[in-house]
């Protein structure tokens, strides 16, 4: 879907970052092309976040305010996980994990 | 004359139409029903509501849906009890208990799942789902069975066991997760990206759904003759009831439907020690609601990660009111104060009311000459759990009048030839 880094290096897991899945609210999907989950990469989350308004653009100014914080209506999990309970923007993701941005606005 | 204009986003203010959504594309803000009041006012009067059913349908002008034959098992209008008893108890002079315990499954659910699948049908939805720490999960059920609806319903496994069956008795989908409700209100929230053509009454019809509360007020206000108290201690899970109760006052005084409409009424918020993020901003002064991991025996109000903690916060400080929270033990006490002075059994989130009720009144945050309204919101029968060891038989004999003589000799009651013969 989104980035393809192409030429793959002379090692195999060699380079940059594995790639990270991160699910997409339907509120999204107008700037992923309608995809539900797009892979970029990013060793925090924050990281990740950052690459895939690089692939998407426009994505950041949805999900960021003017301070670089998460918008207050904006929940990301990492692995199921709030990231508020780990350690925000700057928690380290680990190959494999998921990624989800999924509005606050729900339940109750 | 079309009365709902639309949806509109709380925070920056952009305009969406009246169908299934939740939050601003741009903002993630929360989008809320916006209304024609003036044209409201011109058409609703006290007349016209009280010749309506006895239902919250009588207030159908100020929903956000109105329909000949809504999905309804007769909610609303549930009894405002003057609680004279528990108010000598906790020192005050005009206590009132709405009583939403008396409820069609028991809780002021029905009032949300009404309004949000009457919505829903209108729109074309055929499945109802929810996440849910259970009354909602009863309710949900419930109105799907009535509708001929299909529903699928989450909750936590560990959910009270009355709360279990009397979700699954009425057939829908049930399914439980290994995990706290805020991990099931995330699997919902993005369950509802991808199953477009379901109503999660507390995901994309939630504009709807919360709209659904304001009735509390608008009973309240109505039972007590057209006239708003000085103030109500609510409980607070995602904090929408809190502030949905504050705009249907504010919304009677907007349309001309009430007296006095200068006074401003005390809107107090309750939560259980266990899982307290919006009382913990408030008495820290802060503006950040920080979630946590919910641990108390109120489960219906545990709620970590609160999407309406902010506004719940904003309304309770810009009304004079006071967020406070209560301990498990404090929860049981108050379940069994009300209980025992004024005969009404609630769920251990009417024991997080009665609890705080009694904390405010003794710091005089609460005032001894304020009209007083708490909610009660849920039945006791959904949580007898909460109960056990603390509540059962005073006494188990055998059937002979020694042993009952016995076990009765210091009970204090009087056992003289008595009031009855006098008749």
């Amino acid at each position: 879907m989104s980035s393809d880094t192409g030429a793959v290096g002379s090692g195999a897991a060699g380079s940059g970052a594995a790639e990270t899945a991160v699910r997409i609210p339907s509120q999204l999907r107008t700037l992923t092309g309608g995809a539900g989950e797009v892979s970029v990469s990013g060793s925090t989350v924050g990281e990740v976040l950052k690459a895939l308004d690089a692939a998407h653009p426009g994505m950041g100014e949805r999900i960021f305010d003017e301070s670089g914080a998460l918008r207050r209506f904006v929940n990301v999990f990492l692995a199921d996980e709030d990231v508020r309970f780990l350690e925000g923007l700057d928690t380290v993701v680990q190959p494999g994990q998921v990624i989800s941005i999924v509005p606050a606005v729900a339940g109750g | 004359m079309d009365l709902v204009t639309g949806l509109r986003c709380r925070e920056c203010g952009r305009g969406y139409p009246a169908q299934a959504l939740q939050v601003c594309d741009f903002c993630f803000g929360p989008l809320e029903v916006a209304y024609d009041y003036e044209a409201i006012a011109a058409k609703v009067s006290r007349a016209s509501i009280e010749a309506g059913p006895r239902t919250i349908w009588r207030y159908a002008d100020l929903l956000p849906v109105s329909d000949p034959a809504p999905v309804d098992l007769g909610t609303g209008c549930t009894p405002l009890v003057r609680a004279d008893r528990l108010g000598a108890e906790l020192g005050l002079s005009e206590l009132w208990i709405k009583n939403d315990t008396a409820n069609p499954t028991g809780s002021f659910k029905d009032r949300v799942v009404s309004v949000s699948l009457t919505k829903a049908r209108q729109l074309g939805f055929k499945v109802a789902a929810c996440a849910s720490t259970g009354n909602l999960a009863n309710s949900v059920a419930a109105h799907a069975a009535r509708a001929g609806m299909a529903s699928v319903v989450f909750i936590p496994k560990d959910l009270e066991r009355a709360k279990v069956v009397t979700t699954a008795v009425y057939g829908g989908y049930l399914v439980a997760i290994d995990g706290n409700y805020d991990d099931v209100n995330r699997l919902c929230a993005e369950l509802a990206s991808d199953h477009l053509s379901w109503a999660f009454v507390n995901v994309n019809v939630r504009p709807y759904y919360a709209e659904g509360s304001k009735t509390l007020a608008f009973e309240v206000a109505e039972q007590l003759g057209w006239r708003l108290p000085d103030h109500v201690v609510v409980p607070v899970a995602s904090g929408s009831q809190l502030t949905k109760v504050h705009k249907g006052f504010e919304e009677l005084v907007k349309v001309g439907l009430v007296d006095d409409p200068g006074r401003q009424v005390r809107v107090s918020g309750a939560q259980a020690d266990g899982c307290s993020p919006v009382a913990g901003a408030f008495a820290s002064g802060s503006d950040y609601v920080k979630p946590v991991k919910p641990h108390t025996i109120a489960k219906s109000l545990a709620i970590g990660n609160p999407a309406d903690g902010w506004y719940a916060l904003e309304t309770v400080r810009s009304t004079g009111g006071a967020f406070a929270s209560v301990s498990d033990e404090e929860v049981i006490d108050g379940i069994r104060l009300l209980a025992r002075t004024e005969g009404i059994f609630a769920e251990t989130a009417g024991g997080v009311t009665i609890g705080v009720l009694a904390k405010l009144a003794r710091e005089g945050i609460v005032r001894s000459d304020e009209c007083v309204v708490a909610f009660v919101t849920g039945h006791g029968l959904k949580t007898v759990e909460a109960l056990e060891g603390s509540t059962g038989p005073t006494a188990t004999i055998p059937p002979s009048l020694d042993a009952f003589a016995e076990a009765s000799a210091d009970w204090g009651l009087d056992t003289s030839a008595g009031a009855g013969s006098e008749a």
